[in-house]
């Protein structure tokens, strides 16, 4: 059995450090955040830094290339509990020259005052959720700041940090191409060197889940509709210098978001704070962990020894599938070679060359990638690859 | 062994709902021959589905004894005979058991189609048939309508009826009274040789085959060795008895007498409905009149939803085949569907309590292609084909002509949902025959081909018609029309397992339908999908599946890598639930969506 001892480094090492808490919770949003009045940021800040201290042995001699502060929104962090986590950090891995180290920030005014902050902590990159440049939208989107303020804010930004990009949903409610297309103009006036465009899904368990699941949720574009617009969004950028390098994320070449590409490129991340996923690998196994999910149950397992609620290796097969799953969301597509020797055994040259005559992906020197017109299929690529 | 005088024997004829399990339950519950701390609702349905649906299957039999006014006591054997059409066979044999009917109409509704047929039945059987008339609690109850439109449909004398509430026990002990007045002794001779009447028979996993018989002459005793006239198996008793409604065993059964035999028999097929039962040596002579055996007139494949499954899919057709005689299967290899089985039924009731026990009994997930009938096809070198399955129809240049089944249907229906009737049966291919009122009842007959009522014919009736209207129908014989196949070709594969017959009329309307709903049902690909349905060479309708355009994770963290690969997993497992087509995926749910036609 070949082990997979070093095939993380075709990735990378970053840490994920999650933040659970959001002043309010956006109806399309599922990801892991909790509203609360009191946050007493010390607490945090130990808990942590235990956290951190529990890093295993195999772990501890690499060079750390990123780290990211996710939400939730972290900036509702004290800049001196992110100071103190980075610098808990620095005690246990030497860092890249390079380091990365990204926050996600909500785009309002008391935010906006914190941005030198988290600049003298060692943040060298800010991640703004501005989702929509159009008020009646971002109401709707459950966004509890206006245009006017975001714009403020990333002024600031820019001011504090050279690396700034920010967000966008679109294909949202009674969004035509024609009106993305000016919003996008007017997003790429703004962009510095990166830009993340998500289309709107609706995803269970969420207020958007429950209103669609209700039909409540009207004027949605149609899955063809939606198309154009990933097509258009694809061409304008493209015209302006940021191509798409990933399925939602353009950027000028250089300035990519280098922590989200060890996720992409399946190198090793570990994940601290509630809800946070990894992917290690100690002796020659890859492990996929996670943490308790509430911040309640995440802070007690953590006085307890360990914030961990799950850490499962995953076979050949399983790691096979998410690198290519998580692959061919770039451009730059997967290394074949790699992926066999990951799944140990090559991918079905039958499913590959159909899929090429489709026009859906592409093989040059070994790597296979998704075309333009296979990305935004790449789930139907992926049950023909994987599912067979 | 019973006295000849003091045996009542009777069936209990009437529509689904009108309460004839209930009837039955308050007979039995009214001689006390259960306690009622071990009564549950509808004794006599025992398999699930005939619980559920409230209709009967297998017949099954109770004893009842009764001490009535006169003071005698009498033995009463109820045979609870199936209700539905598809067993008008095993219906008339059971009548042919007994000497009377118990007539239950529900006096808030009136006379329905099957309660027709089996009443006829039971005339044709010489029965004494006494009316009764029941939920008479009702407010909607109307005993002097019901009772009149009983004269006029039936006409027999329902002057007397007796008016019950089974659910309030009110007329019961009434209803007992009129059996034993009314209802003729059985005759027979003991000192014949046995003759007993096969009834009916069910597998039980401890006893084997468990025969229910009518003794006729003679007497049934355990250790004789009997012969079974249709196929002359012979077989040694080991075990005889009657069901109160448990089973208990008895020393002998004489003349007149219901009751079960054992005899280590290991197949149900052994044992036909109508079948003799006699001596082993000097048995009689001459075997009862009328047996028949087990005709399939329906027929559709079964395939495995999980090919992996196929082996357990035949375990499971094996063992219900050992307790239905009626089912017929061979195995079958569909280009679609891979391997699976071609089974006949006696009609789509039938095809569905089989389709429904699998899955549920054997928890075997099922692909039920299009049902189909059998056509005689006459070729003209003068070979003459039956053709179960359209995907064997041979070269049409070779074929000269094709006949198809047609039947006789009886739809009774309150006259303001006549119009829709008429026109579902004209739709149909129907041919008018009759049409005749009884008060503000229409009762039509149409001539018609079995081939369009098969599949979803009953369903648009009782849509149509909210329910009110009751069907049955019997087969009249085979007569020849324009039929073809029409295949169905996806991304220019023909999907065999949708192939089908056709009236040639009505092939270009059936061929759209079928290409809009496959449409709507086959997944968008990566690439267009044509689908186009055919005669022969040509292409009668078209449709195209445009391709799939987004199908993709807007967001996708590296926390969400646990959860795609999961969702990845479940596709995998959901994909087990499609057939591939050449490249093209089809859900196992078109392949009986698609034939529906809505309109």
């Amino acid at each position: 059995m070949t082990d997979l001892l070093d095939d993380w480094r075709n990735g990378g090492f970053g840490l994920y450090v999650h933040w659970p808490f959001c002043q309010a919770k956006c109806p399309y949003c599922d990801f892991n955040s909790h509203v609360t009045a009191n946050i007493d940021q010390k607490q945090w800040v130990k808990s942590y830094n235990q956290e951190l201290a529990r890093t295993p042995e195999a772990l501890r001699g690499r060079v750390l290339n990123t780290i990211f502060f996710g939400g939730g929104t972290p900036s509702l962090m004290h800049p001196d509990t992110v100071a103190a986590v980075i610098e808990a950090a620095r005690e246990i891995w030497p860092f890249a020259n390079d380091i990365e180290i990204s926050l996600e920030a909500n785009p309002g005014s008391v935010e906006a005052g914190r941005f030198a902050g988290y600049r003298d902590a060692g943040v060298n990159r800010i991640s703004m959720g501005i989702q929509a440049l159009n008020d009646e939208d971002l109401r709707r989107l459950g966004r509890i700041h206006s245009v006017a303020e975001a714009r403020a804010a990333f002024d600031i930004a820019r001011s504090c940090f050279d690396r700034v990009s920010f967000d966008l949903i679109y294909a949202r409610q009674g969004q035509t191409p024609q009106d993305w297309e000016t919003e996008l103009q007017t997003a790429l006036s703004m962009a510095i060197d990166h830009l993340s465009l998500y289309q709107l899904t609706i995803e269970d368990g969420t207020a958007f889940g429950d209103r669609y699941a209700r039909g409540k949720l009207r004027d949605l574009p149609s899955d063809d509709s939606a198309a154009d617009m990933y097509q258009l969004t694809q061409d304008i950028c493209a015209a302006h210098g940021m191509p798409a390098y990933e399925i939602s994320n353009h950027a000028r070449p250089g300035a990519e978001s280098r922590h989200n590409q060890i996720y992409w490129r399946y190198g090793d991340y570990l994940g601290i704070g509630p809800g946070a996923h990894g992917r290690i690998t100690m002796g020659g196994i890859r492990y996929a962990t996670e943490t308790y999910r509430t911040p309640g149950a995440w802070l007690e397992a953590v006085s307890k020894g360990t914030g961990e609620s799950l850490r499962e290796s995953l076979d050949h097969s399983e790691a096979a599938a998410e690198l290519l799953m998580m692959g061919l969301r770039l451009v730059e597509g997967v290394d074949l070679d790699r992926y066999a020797s990951v799944a140990q055994a090559p991918l079905e040259q039958e499913q590959l060359i159909n899929l090429a005559n489709l026009g859906m992906v592409t093989i040059s020197d070994r790597r296979l990638c998704a075309t333009d017109q296979g990305r935004p299929v790449l789930n139907a690529i992926l049950r023909d690859l994987l599912v067979g | 062994m019973t006295e000849l005088s003091k045996i009542r024997n009777f069936s209990i004829v009437a529509h689904i709902d009108h309460g004839k399990s209930t009837l039955a339950d308050r007979l039995i519950q009214e001689t006390g021959t259960v306690q009622s701390r071990d009564m549950k609702e509808q004794l006599l349905d025992s398999m699930d589905i005939e619980r559920e649906r409230g209709i009967t299957i297998k017949a099954n039999t109770v004893r009842i004894d009764y001490k009535a006014d006169d003071g005698e006591t009498y033995v009463l054997n109820l045979i609870d005979t199936p209700g539905h059409v598809d067993f008008a066979y095993e219906v008339s044999r059971s009548m042919r058991a007994v000497e009377g009917s118990l007539l239950v109409v529900d006096s808030t509704q009136g006379v329905e189609a099957q309660t027709l047929a089996n009443v006829y039945q039971a005339i044709e059987a010489d029965h004494e048939i006494v009316p009764v008339l029941n939920k008479i609690d009702l407010p909607a109850s109307d005993c002097d309508r019901v009772a009149e439109q009983i004269e006029d449909v039936i006409g027999i004398d329902a002057s007397e009826a007796i008016q019950v509430s089974a659910k309030t026990g009110q007329g019961i002990h009434e209803t007992l009274e009129s059996i034993v007045k009314l209802l003729p002794a059985p005759e027979g001779t003991r000192d014949a040789p046995l003759k007993a009447m096969l009834v009916d028979s069910w597998y039980d996993a401890y006893l084997g085959v468990i025969v229910l018989v009518r003794i006729m002459d003679g007497v049934l005793k355990k250790g004789m060795r009997v012969k079974f006239m249709s196929n002359d198996t012979l077989h040694h008793v080991d075990r005889i008895g009657v069901f109160r409604p448990a089973m208990q065993v008895v020393d002998e059964l004489g003349p007149g007498e219901i009751g079960f035999l054992t005899a280590s028999i290991k197949q149900v097929r052994d044992t036909r409905v109508g079948d003799t039962i006699t001596n082993d040596r000097n048995g009689c002579e001459v075997a009862l009149p009328g047996f028949k055996p087990a005709q399939p007139v329906v027929f559709c494949g079964l395939f495995p939803v999980d090919s992996a499954e196929f082996e357990d899919l035949r375990d499971a057709i094996d063992k219900l085949a050992l307790n239905d005689a009626s089912f017929s299967f061979e195995m079958e290899t569909s280009a679609a569907l891979g391997f699976g089985f071609r089974c006949g039924f006696l009609g789509l009731l039938h095809l569905e309590v089989i389709r429904d026990r699998i899955e549920r009994e054997y928890n075997i997930e099922l692909i039920t292609t299009a049902p189909s009938v059998i056509y005689h096809v006459y070729m003209k070198d003068g070979e003459q084909i039956d053709l179960h399955n359209p995907a064997d129809m041979p070269d049409m240049s070779k074929v000269d002509h094709i006949e198809e089944p047609r039947i006789k249907a009886t739809i009774l229906v309150p006259d303001e949902y006549l119009g829709d009737v008429l026109k579902l049966c004209q739709d149909r291919r129907g041919i008018q025959e009759d049409l005749t009122y009884a008060g503000t009842r229409a009762m039509v007959v149409y001539d018609l081909p079995l081939n369009e009522v098969v599949f979803d014919f009953y369903d648009r009736l009782k849509s149509v018609t909210k329910g009110y209207a009751s069907f049955d129908y019997h087969l009249t014989g085979y007569r020849e029309d324009n039929l073809v196949k029409m295949s169905v070709l996806v991304n220019d594969e023909p999907v065999d397992a949708l192939s089908m017959m056709v009236h040639r009329d009505r092939a270009e309307m059936r061929g759209r339908a079928m290409c809009e709903k496959l449409k709507d049902l086959i997944p968008r690909h990566m690439f267009k999908i044509p689908i186009q349905a055919a005669i022969g060479g040509k292409v009668i309708a078209r449709e195209t599946l445009s391709a799939l355009r987004k199908d993709v994770t807007a967001k996708c963290y590296g926390g969400d890598a646990t959860r795609k690969r999961k969702l990845l997993e479940k596709q995998k497992a959901g994909k087990k639930k499609m057939r591939q087509f050449g490249k093209v995926d089809i859900p196992q749910e078109a392949f009986i969506s698609a034939l529906k036609m809505d309109s």
